[in-house]
């Protein structure tokens, strides 16, 4: 599958770009290599839309993730716990629970150097496992668990908790700036004005980046997860992106102050510094990976809200059942699809996975696999017992979890407060790729608080 | 009734705090720390049993006696 790959996406003569190879790159050593990208042999326009996604699966087609619940329902009820696509230059998907945690949890056979499925593989320019391009979700044991904890303070509930009034604060600010609004008339678009706007903004503030450039970082993400079926040279936000950070590393280390963004560039593992592709990569990680994903669960949330006036009402008036209600749009909405590349040759319970296939890990569709979950295409708003995987399984969980309820919890909370009543107005538009959520979400505003 | 916490199995998702803080605290890592020995309370049996039906990576158990 590999035999016939081409490469392209030279980096351009003069280009900034966060790189390194090498078993030494954490300490600095520049890599040897010429290509970001390896080029996969795949091209969308030859497939055309999927007809059948047991055989030809693909996540970027534009008609999956509108639908994708009743997508996993019907592989697996037509016995297919794993479905396969030549696209990508081969993939695989998992769509049980048993069989995504088996994945999640195997380092041995599965490798996170590629956590989304695209045109293009790692190339020899990029940096290489156990370490990847966005430390440590790119990464594999052993490194991985080095580079993990040096996050994971920032992100424990105790760092995250003291956010809540600023992120409360946000939500109303978004509110207040819809305007004056006539009930039963006015519409709103709460992905636009509303969702998109709070993780960018809570993220950008902690790695202490101007707030002006949300739009810019908003057009990476799209860049990153949405274009996956163009050419890696074309999608000109990645090389934005390295830029970006390069320059904003600069202003950092010229202008230190109290974020992450200066934190990184001090850690230090194994008693020595960091390089700066090190540092960058655990950046754009930050960056990208709180975006659209929080972003899509706030979305998703109040698109089922407003065509579930029941549960609306059961948060207006129990505001306790928030505590169970989070975790079931967590579950019934999971955002986000995470992927590996096949690490060796072997046998997944009869699917012959070569090294470098693509395996797309849909926790979204675990979280409705009815061995696991009670009724699971039904939303039960104080779901008691709910195991959902929605940040993940294993030792890649979600390292901004944390940050991530708090921002849907009190998004929810501020929205339905302020419109007790809303209702959809319009047609949803939805995501592309890997991460599901509502982009475009009109709602009419049916009534709002004093 | 006891509760069991297998610390290599917590990914730190933070159900168990959010969930029963008298029973769950979380170090500056964001890994459980289980805050109760021996035999549980009555009082407290059926949130241990809540939280070990609610952890994704099956670290918490609830064992009977």
């Amino acid at each position: 599958m590999t035999d016939t790959v081409t490469q392209d996406n030279e980096v351009p003569e003069g280009q900034r770009r966060l790189r390194a190879n090498a078993e030494d790159v954490i300490f600095g050593m520049s890599p040897e290599g010429t290509h970001v990208w390896q080029r996969v042999p795949y091209d969308a326009a030859h497939y055309g839309p999927v007809s059948d996604f047991a055989t030809d699966f693909d996540h970027a087609d534009p008609a999956y993730n509108p639908s994708a619940p009743e997508v996993w329902k019907q592989l697996r009820e037509g016995g297919c716990p794993v479905a396969h696509s030549d696209r990508y230059g081969g993939m695989w998907v998992p769509l049980t629970h048993d069989t995504v945690h088996e994945v999640a949890y195997d380092t041995e056979h599965f490798t996170s150097r590629a956590v989304v499925v695209s045109v293009g593989r790692p190339g020899d320019l990029a940096l290489p496992a156990p370490i990847g391009g966005a430390p440590p979700i790119t990464s594999d044991p052993p490194f991985h668990a080095m580079a993990r904890r040096l996050l994971l303070p920032a992100f424990a509930p105790k760092q995250i908790e003291p956010w809540e009034p600023e992120v409360r604060k946000l939500c109303n600010e978004l509110l207040d700036r819809m305007g004056d609004l006539t009930p039963g008339e006015s519409i709103v678009d709460a992905a636009v004005q509303y969702a998109q706007h709070i993780p960018v903004n809570v993220i950008g503030r902690m790695l202490g980046f101007p707030s002006k450039d949300e739009d810019l970082f908003r057009r990476f993400v799209h860049d990153a997860l949405e274009r996956i079926a163009e050419e890696p040279g074309t999608r000109d936000g990645m090389d934005d992106l390295g830029n970006y950070i390069a320059d904003q590393i600069d202003d950092h280390r010229a202008n230190p102050r109290d974020d992450l963004t200066s934190y990184l560039l001090n850690i230090e593992i194994e008693g020595q510094k960091v390089s700066d592709d090190i540092a960058g990569g655990m950046i754009i990680l930050l960056l990208i990976a709180g975006i659209d994903t929080t972003w899509s669960a706030i979305g998703s949330s109040l698109w089922h809200l407003a065509q579930h006036p029941e549960d609306h009402q059961r948060l207006l008036d129990e505001p306790d059942v928030m505590t169970f209600a989070l975790e079931e749009f967590l579950r019934a909405y999971a955002p986000v699809t995470m992927a590996r590349l096949v690490a060796k040759d072997h046998d997944f319970h009869g699917c012959p996975m070569k090294q470098d296939d693509w395996v797309l890990l849909p926790f979204p569709a675990a979280n409705r696999d009815p061995l696991k979950f009670e009724d699971p295409d039904t939303f039960i708003v104080d779901r008691k017992e709910n195991r959902h995987a929605a940040f993940g399984l294993g030792i890649h969980r979600c390292i901004g979890s944390n940050l991530a309820r708090l921002e849907l919890k009190v998004a929810i909370e501020e929205f339905v407060r302020r419109f007790p009543r809303f209702e959809l107005a319009g047609d949803v538009r939805w995501s592309v790729g890997q991460i599901r959520g509502p982009r475009e979400l009109p709602v009419r505003i049916l009534a709002v608080a004093d | 009734m006891r509760l069991h916490l297998d610390a290599e199995k917590c990914q730190g998702h933070n159900r168990c705090y959010a969930l029963a803080p008298e029973l769950f605290d979380v170090d500056d890592y964001g890994q459980a720390v289980l805050l109760v020995e021996g035999d549980l309370p009555t009082e407290l049996q059926e949130k241990a049993r809540l939280v070990a039906a609610n952890c994704p990576e099956f670290a918490i158990k609830v064992l009977e006696d």
